[in-house]
């Protein structure tokens, strides 16, 4: 059985006068790193927020065929009970972050399920480590950079210890160095056992993590496959996906006549190609 | 001409933000700021505005000490854009939003629309004008927010994250406005993480670290430098890497190579063995 499967969805926002979901279907199995991608505006937040329950829950509309989670209908179950299955970190991390300082914002997920004390400590330490939060430790986390709010706000989700990540654009925000650690702690928890669900803009630092990739346009999925199929096809640039710019050279070789044995997704590969070609 | 003169700043006495931080941005420059999270970027630049005022040092627009001036009388000259876009907008229409910033600077309501109108279409936006922002995407949002600020087209530009929620080709319309406004005379400061951005679009780039200026220079010199992008968390962009690379084995391709049409020629010498 798929842990998640779109049949036929579509949802309108509460007084919009358009479908932001239109008849999507979509199934992702277990243990599967899944990036969401597609123009500004085509529905990515509102797919994230399908999974995890907000939409219908929270954020309510017009709704058309079913959305299954790990075999619970997300029309009928509540936000609460849909959170340990598919934690989801927010676009925009300022509004996921709701207590005092940084270490009681990722000590509240797991408190509010009713996690064991102890547990729950253990947890938030080790996330401390992980994320390199120390220094914040005590901050509020009003009182941060925009960087470090999503750092805090990738904590709290993964707090949760979600069967499902669900993270839209969780790098916006981050450094390159720290968007680097933060996918390799994704991509750790993805082979481990964790579903990935990334919402992103920038192929060229996660395509070569994800086993798949969901191109959207205007509600509907345009185009499903692995990030090698799906980064040469010229859809991407004609509806305005960032294609990596080493898989931008392999599309223009190959114009040239040129065919590299394989597609690039990152520059040590592309030279790599280069060097076994020459 | 902007001056930052040993500026320091420190959030309720205790967190240093900025400590010293001194510079020069000409008229017509475009530069950018990169660096680690929590640098001081957001810091920095809420300062050129007087949103912040430093706790040491000083901030000079054409010679003259900014805090004679007023936040109202600074925002005449300096338009910035913030790295949130729910701390600026706050009227229940795009098109509402983007008016309200025209008028206040004094445009009058003919010249007003017309700007409105404009801004919105170079920005994608058109379709949204009667929407509320509460209801729009993340990346919808950001360019709202920087289509109020864009319309009245201060002489000093100064964007937190432009590129923040934004697909390629917004930030190709994006990039081309800021050309087109550069051209115009006026002055363009973006603070960004997107290394391509900066490197397309930005001869000069500032790199922060710990509340101060870890390099100031070309945009070439203080991305290539890897003292630089250690202490800054910053990373090479792909064609950067795969140039090394290369080089390493085909030591007549540059190791600095930037541009993919560049990097395209290269491979080609190199396989086509010419
Ligand atoms: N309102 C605030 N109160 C207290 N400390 C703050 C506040 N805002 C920012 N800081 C702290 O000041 C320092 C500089 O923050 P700033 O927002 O300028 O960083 P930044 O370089 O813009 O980072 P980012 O890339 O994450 O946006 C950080 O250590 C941050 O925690
Ligand atoms: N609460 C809402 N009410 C009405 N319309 C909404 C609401 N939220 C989003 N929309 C609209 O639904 C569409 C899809 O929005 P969504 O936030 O899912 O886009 P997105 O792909 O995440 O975009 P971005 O990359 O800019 O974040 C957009 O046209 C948006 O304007
Ligand atoms: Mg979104
Ligand atoms: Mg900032």
């Amino acid at each position: 059985m798929p842990l998640i499967e779109f049949q036929d969805f579509s949802f309108k926002y509460y007084g919009a006068d358009f479908l932001a979901l239109k008849k999507v279907n979509l199934t992702i199995n277990e243990g599967e790193y899944v990036i969401i991608t597609g123009p500004s505006g085509c529905g990515k937040t509102t797919l994230c927020r399908t999974i995890n329950g907000l939409v219908p829950q929270f954020h309510r509309g017009y709704i058309a065929g079913n959305v299954i989670v790990d075999g619970m209908n997300t029309r009928e179950h509540t936000v609460a009970e849909m959170a340990t299955i598919a934690g989801l970190v927010f676009q925009q991390p300022e509004n996921q972050l709701v207590t005092l300082n940084v270490e009681k914002e990722i000590a509240f997920g797991p408190e509010n399920l009713g996690v064991d004390p102890v547990e729950v400590r253990r947890r938030v330490e080790e996330l401390i480590s992980l994320l390199d939060l120390e220094h914040l430790r005590d901050k509020h986390p009003h009182e941060m950079s925009g960087g470090e709010q999503q750092r805090v706000a990738i904590a709290s989700t993964l707090a949760l210890k979600p069967k499902i990540l669900v993270a839209d654009e969780p790098t916006s925000n981050l450094d390159p160095k720290s968007a680097e650690l933060i996918l390799d702690i994704i991509s750790k928890l993805n082979k481990r056992d964790m579903t990935v669900i990334l919402v992103e803009h920038r192929l060229d630092l996660v395509s070569k993590d994800a086993s798949r990739i969901v191109l959207m346009d205007r509600g509907r999925i345009v185009a499903d496959g692995s990030p090698r199929e799906i980064l040469v096809m010229d859809l991407c640039q004609e509806i305005g996906v960032g294609v990596p710019k080493a898989t931008l050279v392999y599309k223009s070789l190959r114009k040239r006549g040129i065919d590299l044995e394989s597609v690039p997704l990152t520059g040590e590969e592309l030279a790599n190609l280069v060097k076994e070609a020459a | 001409m902007i001056i930052l003169e040993n500026v320091h700043f420190a959030y309720d006495g205790i967190y240093t933000a900025l400590q010293g931080v001194s510079l020069q941005i000409g008229d017509g420059e475009r530069v950018a700021i990169m660096g680690t999270n929590g640098a001081g970027k957001t810091t920095l630049v809420k300062q050129l505005n007087g949103l912040l005022r430093p706790h040491r040092g000083r901030v000079f627009l054409d010679g003259v000490d900014t805090k004679r001036y007023s936040v109202a009388e600074l925002a005449r000259e300096i338009g910035l854009v913030m790295q949130n876009p729910d701390h600026q907008l706050f009227l229940d229409s795009v098109e509402k939003e983007i008016l309200f910033g025209l008028k206040q600077l004094g445009f009058s309501s003919e010249d007003a629309r017309v700007r409105c109108e404009k801004t919105l279409s170079n920005l994608g936006l058109e379709h949204l004008s009667e929407r509320s922002p509460f209801t729009l995407s993340g990346g919808e949002r950001k360019r709202v927010a920087l289509a109020s600020v864009l319309a009245t087209e201060p002489r000093v530009l100064v964007l937190d994250e432009p590129t923040i929620g934004q697909d390629a080709k917004q930030k190709e319309n994006l990039a081309q406005m800021l050309q087109d406004l550069n051209e115009k005379g006026r002055t363009v400061i973006v603070v960004t993480h997107d290394i391509e951005f900066v490197i397309e679009n930005f001869p000069r780039t500032i790199a922060m670290a710990n509340g101060t200026i870890v390099a100031d220079g070309p945009t070439n010199s203080v991305l290539s430098n890897d003292d630089v992008i250690v202490r800054c968390s910053l990373t090479a962009p792909q064609l950067t890497i795969a140039a090394r690379s290369i080089h390493s084995v085909f030591p007549e391709v540059p190791e600095r190579l930037t541009l993919l049409s560049n990097l395209e020629g290269e491979i080609v010498r190199v396989l086509r063995g010419v």
